[in-house]
């Protein structure tokens, strides 16, 4: 009796798991939701995604890197339902896109700040925004004319698809000057990733670069910056950006074509939730609210 | 049955035939591919421009004598490379060696050939580059010469294998003859055993050079992309920024049709008509000789 009992009990459990299997393969098709740009933000798109297909196993969210301009220009060519973007659309972007029946619309998704950096046997512990610009844009050529050493400064930059290059450029060596027509000094090194620029800094005494401080290992220096001569030095931390004071701070922003429906919409308003922006936190990006 | 054997041979000519063919409907496909999203470019920059020293695109500023100047300078950089350590390897396997040291040495040089360039451009910014940064006292050692010398590394093989076979098929007698004569061992490798298999090494360096100019994943990795004219093999010590680096990053950028778009296919165009232009003339070289031999032997 106790035997058919079990036997009974393992035949249903063994019914019921089948069942269950087959219920949620049928019942679910999956959506998928392609999710493309920023270097910069690839890191935290893929963390958000993870947790946003652990909560719903219906959806399938692919996210890929590449830089702002690739996510926008597969954006564009209608490749994407997200395009992920460290800095805002240009107008030449935007006319592409109409010609093509595309109409961006932008969202906010959270804040980021770009530290200086340099080698940790590098002396130089503070700069100002002038002496920045001034370096990448080749007056300084040598670092005893910032206050280091007699040592020749390699400048390490973004590629120009990187919308950190873009960023960069128009706020540090343009100063936020529309009109200015400063260039990179050409012989600056454009290297393809932020891994790239994080490898040369570390060996190399001589160089200066550029990145997202949530990508910034512990074992490189960050530059204290100050937006003017007689400002104090500023060093990037959440804090500093949300008061406003550290000078090289910057929007993080994804794209859909329209105002987003469906699928998409839930998810980008589940990315302002409480819940997506303390993975921002995590990360060492900055929250928007 | 007869039949049916000439309606078989048929077939089969007719799809050999095909094959042959083939290699030239798809290179000219490629071709007129890269005339037509390329040309459009000289509409668009005025010539000045386009051969102005400036590279900047999301500027506008689309001077590509940078590039040129890059691409060539690591491919002649990696030629000095691969060349004579390539021929040199090639002549001590095929003449110098004993067969089993042969039978050896050249599958692992082959092997060489089949490493992922990916993988030599890590070694190259882990390893290389630091170390001919400290050991040249450079600013960064992400350069040109770090560039060519894992290109050269890449091209070796190429040229050891293709040359090797070309000495190893230069008859024996040729070599016996010049040893009755009473020439060295190195008389008869350099005076008649490498003349002899020229084509053959001709070719070998000219795929070579092919591989360097046409690489880019590694010379992505490690030469700076830093688009500076180069004016002479000095430049080899800083940073260049080539045509294949150029075109890689920034082809996943560009919107289709806009002016950036064209002027990638253009580079893509000038790299052909190089490639090009190595062949023809390894080419011409290679016909000219042959028919000065065929006029000393009748």
């Amino acid at each position: 009796m106790k035997r058919i009992l079990l036997f009974t009990f393992l035949l249903i459990f063994l019914a019921s798991c089948s069942a269950g299997g087959e219920g949620a393969a049928d019942s679910q098709p999956q959506t998928y939701i392609e999710n493309k740009g920023s270097d910069t933000i690839v890191n935290l798109a893929l963390a958000w995604a993870e947790q946003y297909q652990t909560d719903h196993p219906d959806i399938r969210l692919s996210v890929t890197g590449g830089g702002s301009g690739t996510g926008i220009a597969s954006l564009v060519n209608g490749t994407v339902d997200i395009a992920n973007a460290s800095r805002q659309i240009k107008q030449k972007e935007i006319e592409l896109a109409s010609e093509k029946g595309i109409l961006p619309v932008e969202h906010i998704i959270a804040r980021d700040a770009i530290a200086v950096i340099v080698n940790p046997e590098n002396p130089v512990t503070e700069l100002t925004l002038q002496q920045i610009s001034d370096i990448y844009s080749g007056v300084y050529t040598n670092w005893s004319e910032v206050g280091g050493e007699d040592r020749p400064i390699v400048r390490l930059s973004r590629e120009t698809n990187s919308g950190t290059h873009v960023y960069f450029l128009e706020t540090v060596l343009r100063l936020g000057d529309k009109e200015s027509t400063t260039l990179f000094s050409t012989n600056t090194l454009l290297l393809p990733s932020s891994e790239g620029i994080i490898v040369e800094v570390r060996q190399n005494p001589n160089a200066i670069g550029y990145d997202g401080l949530g990508y910034v290992p512990h074992d490189l220096k960050v530059i204290a910056i100050a937006p003017e001569v007689g400002d104090d030095y500023i060093l990037p931390s959440v804090e500093t950006v949300n008061s406003g004071t550290y000078p090289i701070a910057r929007d993080l922003y994804m794209y859909t074509n329209g105002e987003p429906t469906g699928v998409v919409a839930e998810y980008l308003a589940w990315i302002m939730s409480a819940e997506a922006q303390e993975i921002v936190r995590k990360l060492g990006f900055v929250p928007i609210n | 049955m007869e039949k049916d054997l000439n309606w078989r041979e048929f077939l089969i000519t007719r799809l050999i035939k095909f094959s042959g063919y083939s290699a030239i409907i798809f290179v000219s496909l490629i071709f007129f591919f890269l005339l037509k999203e390329g040309l459009p470019t000289l509409a668009e920059v005025p010539l000045g421009d386009l051969f102005s020293l400036r590279w900047y695109p999301i500027e506008s500023r689309y001077g590509i004598l940078p590039l040129i100047t890059g691409s060539l300078l690591v491919t002649v950089g990696a030629g000095l490379i691969a060349v004579p350590f390539g021929i040199g390897t090639a002549i001590y396997l095929a003449e110098i060696a004993p067969r089993w040291v042969r039978n050896l040495l050249k599958p692992l040089v082959e092997l060489l050939g089949g490493l992922p360039s990916v993988v030599l451009g890590f070694l190259g910014i882990l390893i290389l580059s630091p170390t001919l940064r400290v050991t040249l006292n450079l600013p960064t050692g992400l350069t040109a010469l770090t560039g060519s010398l894992l290109l050269g590394g890449i091209a070796i093989p190429t040229v050891v294998s293709i040359s090797e076979d070309a000495l190893d098929a230069v008859p024996k007698s040729y070599r016996d003859a010049a040893l009755a004569l009473g020439a060295t061992r190195w008389q008869t490798i350099w005076r008649v055993t490498l003349p002899a298999a020229r084509s053959g090494v001709l070719t070998a360096v000219m795929l070579g050079v092919g591989r360097s100019i046409g690489e880019t994943m590694t010379v992505m990795m490690v030469t700076g992309n830093a688009p500076v004219l180069a004016t002479g093999l000095a430049d080899l010590f800083s940073p260049v920024r080539t045509m294949t680096a150029t075109i890689a990053a920034e082809m996943g950028e560009v919107a289709n049709a806009s002016t950036h778009y064209h002027v990638l296919f253009f580079i893509g165009m000038v790299l052909f008509l190089i490639s090009l232009f190595v062949n023809v003339t390894a080419s011409a070289i290679v016909f000219r000789q042959k028919k000065r031999a065929e006029r000393i032997l009748s």
